[in-house]
Protein backbone atom coordinates (compact mmCIF):
# COMPACT_ATOMS: atom_id res chain seq x y z
CA UNK A 1 0.00 0.00 0.00
CA UNK A 2 1.34 3.77 -0.50
CA UNK A 3 2.19 5.88 2.16
CA UNK A 4 0.18 9.27 1.59
CA UNK A 5 -0.39 12.00 4.18
CA UNK A 6 -3.94 10.80 5.46
CA UNK A 7 -1.91 7.83 6.44
CA UNK A 8 0.98 10.18 7.53
CA UNK A 9 -1.53 11.66 9.87
CA UNK A 10 -2.82 8.77 11.50
CA UNK A 11 0.43 7.47 12.14
CA UNK A 12 0.81 10.84 14.26
CA UNK A 13 -2.50 10.33 16.13
CA UNK A 14 -1.62 7.22 17.00
CA UNK A 15 1.68 7.69 17.78
CA UNK A 16 1.61 10.98 19.52
CA UNK A 17 -1.79 11.87 20.44
CA UNK A 18 -2.14 15.00 18.63
CA UNK A 19 -5.48 15.31 17.46
CA UNK A 20 -6.91 14.74 13.72
CA UNK A 21 -7.27 18.44 12.61
CA UNK A 22 -3.73 19.52 14.25
CA UNK A 23 -1.79 16.16 12.79
CA UNK A 24 -3.74 17.36 9.35
CA UNK A 25 -2.46 21.04 10.00
CA UNK A 26 1.46 19.78 10.60
CA UNK A 27 1.40 17.35 7.46
CA UNK A 28 0.50 20.00 5.50
CA UNK A 29 2.24 22.70 6.97
CA UNK A 30 5.35 20.71 7.05
CA UNK A 31 5.40 19.86 3.03
CA UNK A 32 4.27 23.66 2.31
CA UNK A 33 7.71 25.53 3.96
CA UNK A 34 9.86 22.15 2.23
CA UNK A 35 7.84 23.44 -1.13
CA UNK A 36 8.28 27.22 -0.22
CA UNK A 37 11.75 26.66 0.40
CA UNK A 38 12.74 25.00 -2.94
CA UNK A 39 10.43 27.36 -4.92
CA UNK A 40 12.95 30.03 -3.23
CA UNK A 41 15.35 28.56 -4.91
CA UNK A 42 16.69 27.28 -1.77
CA UNK A 43 18.31 23.60 -1.26
CA UNK A 44 16.27 22.00 2.04
CA UNK A 45 18.84 19.80 3.95
CA UNK A 46 16.89 17.00 6.50
CA UNK A 47 19.79 14.82 7.88
CA UNK A 48 19.05 11.52 8.13
CA UNK A 49 17.19 11.91 5.52
CA UNK A 50 18.29 13.20 2.50
CA UNK A 51 18.66 16.80 0.73
CA UNK A 52 16.60 18.40 -2.11
CA UNK A 53 18.02 20.71 -3.88
CA UNK A 54 17.38 23.17 -6.87
CA UNK A 55 19.16 22.73 -9.80
CA UNK A 56 19.38 25.34 -12.96
CA UNK A 57 19.40 23.34 -16.41
CA UNK A 58 20.53 25.53 -19.23
CA UNK A 59 18.38 25.16 -22.43
CA UNK A 60 19.43 22.11 -24.56
CA UNK A 61 18.69 21.36 -28.01
CA UNK A 62 15.15 18.97 -28.68
CA UNK A 63 13.58 17.67 -31.22
CA UNK A 64 9.43 16.76 -31.49
CA UNK A 65 9.40 13.15 -31.83
CA UNK A 66 5.84 13.06 -33.83
CA UNK A 67 7.47 15.77 -36.67
CA UNK A 68 11.07 15.48 -36.38
CA UNK A 69 11.61 19.15 -35.79
CA UNK A 70 14.52 20.69 -33.77
CA UNK A 71 13.00 23.27 -30.52
CA UNK A 72 15.36 24.28 -27.96
CA UNK A 73 14.20 22.75 -24.63
CA UNK A 74 13.92 26.12 -22.44
CA UNK A 75 16.36 26.65 -19.35
CA UNK A 76 14.85 25.20 -16.19
CA UNK A 77 15.21 24.85 -12.97
CA UNK A 78 13.97 21.42 -11.19
CA UNK A 79 14.32 19.91 -7.70
CA UNK A 80 16.36 16.79 -7.16
CA UNK A 81 16.28 14.73 -4.19
CA UNK A 82 19.92 12.77 -3.01
CA UNK A 83 19.34 10.59 -0.28
CA UNK A 84 21.39 10.33 2.68
CA UNK A 85 23.64 8.07 3.81
CA UNK A 86 21.41 6.70 6.69
CA UNK A 87 18.89 6.46 4.92
CA UNK A 88 20.35 4.81 1.42
CA UNK A 89 22.12 2.24 4.02
CA UNK A 90 18.88 1.33 5.93
CA UNK A 91 16.86 0.98 2.41
CA UNK A 92 19.36 -1.28 0.60
CA UNK A 93 19.81 -3.61 4.18
CA UNK A 94 15.82 -4.04 4.08
CA UNK A 95 14.17 -2.87 1.10
CA UNK A 96 12.58 -5.19 -1.43
CA UNK A 97 9.83 -3.34 -3.12
CA UNK A 98 6.23 -5.18 -2.72
CA UNK B 1 17.07 25.07 4.81
CA UNK B 2 17.93 22.44 7.30
CA UNK B 3 16.16 20.37 9.37
CA UNK B 4 16.50 22.38 12.29
CA UNK B 5 15.48 25.82 10.77
CA UNK B 6 12.08 23.80 9.20
CA UNK B 7 11.68 22.81 13.20
CA UNK B 8 11.88 26.84 13.93
CA UNK B 9 9.46 27.86 10.93
CA UNK B 10 7.18 25.10 11.92
CA UNK B 11 6.80 26.00 15.59
CA UNK B 12 6.49 29.26 14.98
CA UNK B 13 3.88 28.68 12.91
CA UNK B 14 2.16 26.15 15.48
CA UNK B 15 1.78 28.37 18.15
CA UNK B 16 -0.19 25.58 20.51
CA UNK B 17 2.25 22.86 20.22
CA UNK B 18 5.87 23.03 22.78
CA UNK B 19 8.75 23.51 20.74
CA UNK B 20 9.97 19.88 21.87
CA UNK B 21 6.31 18.36 20.40
CA UNK B 22 7.11 20.24 17.42
CA UNK B 23 10.63 18.41 16.96
CA UNK B 24 9.41 15.18 17.78
CA UNK B 25 6.56 15.42 15.40
CA UNK B 26 9.09 16.39 12.54
CA UNK B 27 11.43 13.61 13.47
CA UNK B 28 8.38 10.96 13.41
CA UNK B 29 7.42 12.38 10.34
CA UNK B 30 10.81 11.79 8.64
CA UNK B 31 10.87 8.68 10.04
CA UNK B 32 7.47 7.19 8.82
CA UNK B 33 9.09 8.15 5.12
CA UNK B 34 12.04 6.25 5.92
CA UNK B 35 10.41 3.48 7.29
CA UNK B 36 7.70 3.23 4.17
CA UNK B 37 10.47 3.14 1.99
CA UNK B 38 12.28 0.51 4.08
CA UNK B 39 9.47 -1.65 3.10
CA UNK B 40 9.62 -1.38 -0.20
CA UNK B 41 6.23 0.59 -0.25
CA UNK B 42 5.66 3.58 -2.50
CA UNK B 43 4.66 7.18 -1.12
CA UNK B 44 2.75 10.07 -2.68
CA UNK B 45 1.92 13.31 -1.44
CA UNK B 46 -0.30 15.35 -3.47
CA UNK B 47 0.89 18.79 -4.67
CA UNK B 48 4.88 17.29 -3.82
CA UNK B 49 5.73 14.57 -5.11
CA UNK B 50 6.52 11.02 -5.21
CA UNK B 51 9.05 8.61 -3.81
CA UNK B 52 9.78 5.07 -4.84
CA UNK B 53 12.59 2.65 -5.02
CA UNK B 54 14.63 2.52 -7.55
CA UNK B 55 16.40 -0.96 -8.65
CA UNK B 56 20.05 -0.91 -9.56
CA UNK B 57 21.37 -3.94 -10.92
CA UNK B 58 24.15 -5.81 -10.11
CA UNK B 59 27.64 -4.14 -11.91
CA UNK B 60 32.03 -4.83 -11.92
CA UNK B 61 32.76 -1.20 -10.44
CA UNK B 62 36.36 -0.20 -9.32
CA UNK B 63 38.10 1.30 -7.19
CA UNK B 64 38.66 4.75 -8.51
CA UNK B 65 41.84 5.60 -6.00
CA UNK B 66 43.48 1.91 -6.62
CA UNK B 67 41.85 0.73 -9.56
CA UNK B 68 40.40 -2.50 -8.21
CA UNK B 69 37.70 -4.40 -9.72
CA UNK B 70 34.54 -4.74 -7.21
CA UNK B 71 31.80 -6.88 -7.44
CA UNK B 72 28.79 -4.56 -6.82
CA UNK B 73 25.74 -6.34 -5.39
CA UNK B 74 22.15 -5.42 -6.79
CA UNK B 75 20.50 -2.59 -4.71
CA UNK B 76 17.56 -0.61 -4.50
CA UNK B 77 17.85 3.01 -4.40
CA UNK B 78 15.15 5.84 -3.17
CA UNK B 79 13.84 8.25 -5.60
CA UNK B 80 11.75 10.91 -5.45
CA UNK B 81 9.60 12.28 -8.33
CA UNK B 82 8.33 16.08 -7.58
CA UNK B 83 4.78 16.73 -8.20
CA UNK B 84 3.09 18.91 -10.86
CA UNK B 85 2.80 21.91 -8.39
CA UNK B 86 6.28 21.57 -7.18
CA UNK B 87 7.65 21.31 -10.58
CA UNK B 88 5.61 24.28 -11.99
CA UNK B 89 6.35 26.45 -8.68
CA UNK B 90 9.92 25.98 -9.11
CA UNK B 91 10.63 26.82 -12.88
CA UNK B 92 7.66 29.35 -12.67
CA UNK B 93 9.72 31.03 -9.97
CA UNK B 94 13.06 31.06 -12.62
CA UNK B 95 10.54 32.80 -15.10
CA UNK B 96 9.93 35.32 -12.71
CA UNK B 97 13.44 35.90 -11.72
CA UNK B 98 14.69 35.64 -15.70
CA UNK B 99 12.45 38.16 -17.26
Amino acid sequence: MTLTKAELIEQLYDDLGLNKREAKEFVEQFFEEIKDALVAGQDVKLSGFGNFIVRSKGERPGRNPKTGADIPIAARRVVTFRAGQKLKARVDRNARPE
Amino acid sequence: MTRSELIELLAGKQKHLAHKDVELTVKSLLEYLSAALCKGQRIEIRGFGSFSLRYRSPRVGRNPKTGDVVDLTPKYVPHFRPGKELRDRVDGAWDDIAD
